[in-house]
């Protein structure tokens, strides 16, 4: 089931009512159906909130909500075919994992309802999904994080919802169980094929796991396309900045005669690009150690890190004092003494105003 | 090690000096009394020991009234106190506009002195030669009949107690439980929504379980309280319990020792550990209910 969310807006009042905080602005977004996308951003950024008003906990001030071709602005939670797991995982502490995924059964009515076998069936199978059938006798205080993770999301998928939303599925979890956490929120929506929206402040994870991302700052969104795409082609300043570890290299440069110069000298050639100062931002991975390379920086060390070298070198250009370059070898990075090439297509170009992207024309080397 | 337990005993030894002193040897005292027939605080002499003093007491029918008065109003009070102070905790959580308010209305009863209320009681319910009682003005408006509430029938008397009282013990329980209440994360209430929960059940299944360990917390305390009644009754009725048929086991004991009729140590030796004996085997009791329901 497709997710479309169109104008969405919500602000939120204070106690006398003048005072207003505008959480999601206009905010217009697909999740296409049978993907996983993660709505990534840092906190305050109203993801939390744009995820409440997929769920129906929050109601939107503005703008339509859709499920498919159905306009589910108005409908209350239950009568939307959601299910949601909450970032403490919100499992009742009194009653079994059985009990705790039998609960949204037992909750219908009617003609909805299953019978007694039926829903143990359904628990079963949920709990199979998640391979958690051996703790069903268990109390969530008995179970680690990760356990409980799967029991919050088999609650979640045991009335099969159109759609899941996850809050922050990985923060409670310690770095190696959210690793394996991931790959398996990841298994589960690729068997059952509904359609996920999750959100996160963590871009590595949102990276590793979604079809699609949508980047959030301050109720905007900033931009939405697969990771790779988005990675490589950042729209603004902040989305480049947000995306990447370790984070992307920010220097104050100026454009002239289609040439980047730093620090007064020519670095790169930029043919295309508008005249003026710019903000340049280029990835770690963008710098090639070249003892003869026209960018000429101070290396202060050598960070070995197994797989590759991380160089930390310093440029007067560099907005936070200190850049960090990753190289394959130590002996290349010592050779260079600190002097790079850089690649055109791990470097981007931002005005200095606005902070949006400045194109340039690349060929590949 | 061994210097390690000896230094903590030593840090405990003034606690226990004064624990002994005035609560464990008094007890010890007191259960020696119930068995030392006629004994005379005076003289300090005895004529025999044996169980003389808890016949008397049990056939006494004074303390008999006693012990049903205590009985009833335990048995109402404390559900019906529990009862209207959780329906009343969850109104005030779910009013968001004036809610100090009417916290610190709920709350005013307990800051106020018991013989204060008592006399705002009296004047509500006494029937005297000028006035019927603000109350029997109202039931006169429904047609009712003037009830002397202070001086008349039994159950009249005894629904002023537990009407008393409950207003008593009120505003203790609504504390605890709004303070419950509020401590249950809002997520579950969240993720009960999603699933489409109804508010019973939302009540029954969440929020029940979920306060639980409070509410075992009033009922036992409840009923410890309830049973030590004395200075409600009094506030009520005054000192002659015994005549005003209103007397409890607590009040028994006072007159037993200092009453009109007092004097009798012995028996209200007797007429305590009696007491004791009851609100142990009832909190034994509410115990071993509540671990079986509560999962704490």
């Amino acid at each position: 089931m497709e997710i479309r969310v169109a104008h969405l807006t919500k602000h939120f009042y204070d106690r006398s009512r003048r005072q207003t905080t505008t959480a999601v602005s206009d905010l217009t977004l697909t999740v296409p159906d049978g993907t996983l996308m993660g709505l990534l951003g840092p906190s305050g950024c109203g993801k939390s909130t744009t995820l409440n008003m997929i769920c129906g906990l929050e109601k939107p001030s503005e703008g339509r909500i859709f499920f498919g071709s159905e306009d589910v602005t108005d409908l209350p939670p239950e009568v939307r075919g959601v299910g949601m797991v909450f970032q403490n995982y919100a499992l009742y502490p009194h009653l079994t994992v059985r009990q705790n995924i039998l609960f949204p059964l037992e909750n219908l009515k009617g003609a909805h309802r299953p019978s007694r076998e039926e829903m143990g069936r359904r628990a079963q199978e949920a709990a199979a999904l998640v391979e958690i059938e051996t703790l069903m006798d268990r109390r969530p205080r008995e179970l680690s994080g990760g356990q409980q993770q799967r029991v919050a999301i088999a609650r979640a998928l045991v009335k099969r919802p159109r759609v899941l939303l996850l809050d922050e599925p990985l923060s409670n979890l310690d770095a190696r169980l959210r690793l394996q956490t991931r790959e398996e929120i990841c298994r589960i929506q690729r068997e059952t094929g509904i359609t996920t929206l999750f959100v996160t402040h963590d871009q590595e994870e949102a990276m590793s796991i979604s079809h699609r991302i949508a980047v959030m700052k301050e109720g905007l969104l900033m931009q939405e396309g697969a990771p790779q795409q988005v990675y490589d082609d950042p729209a603004n300043l902040f989305v480049a900045k947000f995306l990447g570890t370790p984070p992307i290299n920010v220097l104050s440069g100026e454009v002239r005669k289609e040439t980047l110069l730093l620090d007064g000298q020519a670095v790169l050639a930029v043919p295309g690009a508008a005249e003026g100062p710019v903000w340049a931002g280029i990835r770690p991975e963008g710098f090639l150690p070249r003892p003869d390379g026209p960018l000429r920086c101070a290396l202060s060390r050598v960070e070995v890190m197994g797989r590759d070298v991380s160089m930390v070198c310093t440029h007067p250009a560099c907005e936070n004092g200190s850049l960090r370059a990753i190289v394959p070898s130590r002996r290349e990075a010592e050779a260079s003494g600190g002097a790079f090439a850089l690649r055109p297509d791990k470097v981007f170009l931002f005005d200095r105003e606005d902070e949006t992207r400045r194109p340039f024309r690349t060929e590949q080397a | 090690m061994e210097q390690n337990n000896r230094k903590a005993w030593l840090y405990l030894l003034p606690a226990l000096v004064l624990l002994g002193g005035f609560l464990v040897y008094p007890l010890i005292d007191v259960l020696i009394y119930s068995f030392e027939e006629g004994f005379n605080f005076a003289s300090q002499t005895y004529f025999g020991v044996g169980l003389y003093n808890y016949q008397y007491v049990l056939r006494d029918p004074y303390f008999l009234q006693a012990l049903k008065n205590t009985f009833l109003l335990v048995l109402i009070t404390v559900p019906v106190s529990t009862g209207l102070a959780l329906l009343i905790s969850l109104g005030l959580s779910s009013i968001r506009p004036l809610r100090q308010l009417y916290q610190t209305i709920y709350f005013l009863p307990y800051v106020t002195n018991t013989l204060a209320v008592g006399l705002v009681f009296m004047v509500l319910f006494q029937k005297t030669e000028y006035t019927d009682g603000l109350i029997n003005l109202m039931l006169s408006w429904f047609g009712g009949g003037p009830v002397d509430f202070i001086d008349g029938p039994y159950w009249a008397k005894l629904f002023v107690l537990c009407f008393y009282t409950v207003w008593v013990v009120l505003p203790f329980k609504i504390l605890v439980l709004t303070s419950a209440l509020a401590s249950v994360n809002q997520d579950y209430y969240k993720a009960a929504r999603v699933d489409g929960t109804s508010r019973l059940r939302t009540f029954t299944r969440i929020t029940l379980p979920m306060i639980s360990p409070m509410i075992v917390y009033l009922v036992i305390t409840g009923f410890i309280g309830a049973f030590k009644a004395y200075s409600d009754a009094v506030a009520l009725f005054g000192t002659d319990l015994n005549a005003a048929g209103m007397n409890t086991i607590v009040g028994y004991v006072y007159d037993m020792l200092y009453g009109a009729s007092g004097g009798y140590p012995s028996y209200a030796s007797a007429a305590a550990i009696l007491l004791f004996l009851i609100v142990l085997t009832i909190t034994c009791v509410n115990l071993l209910v509540s671990r079986r329901q509560v999962q704490g």
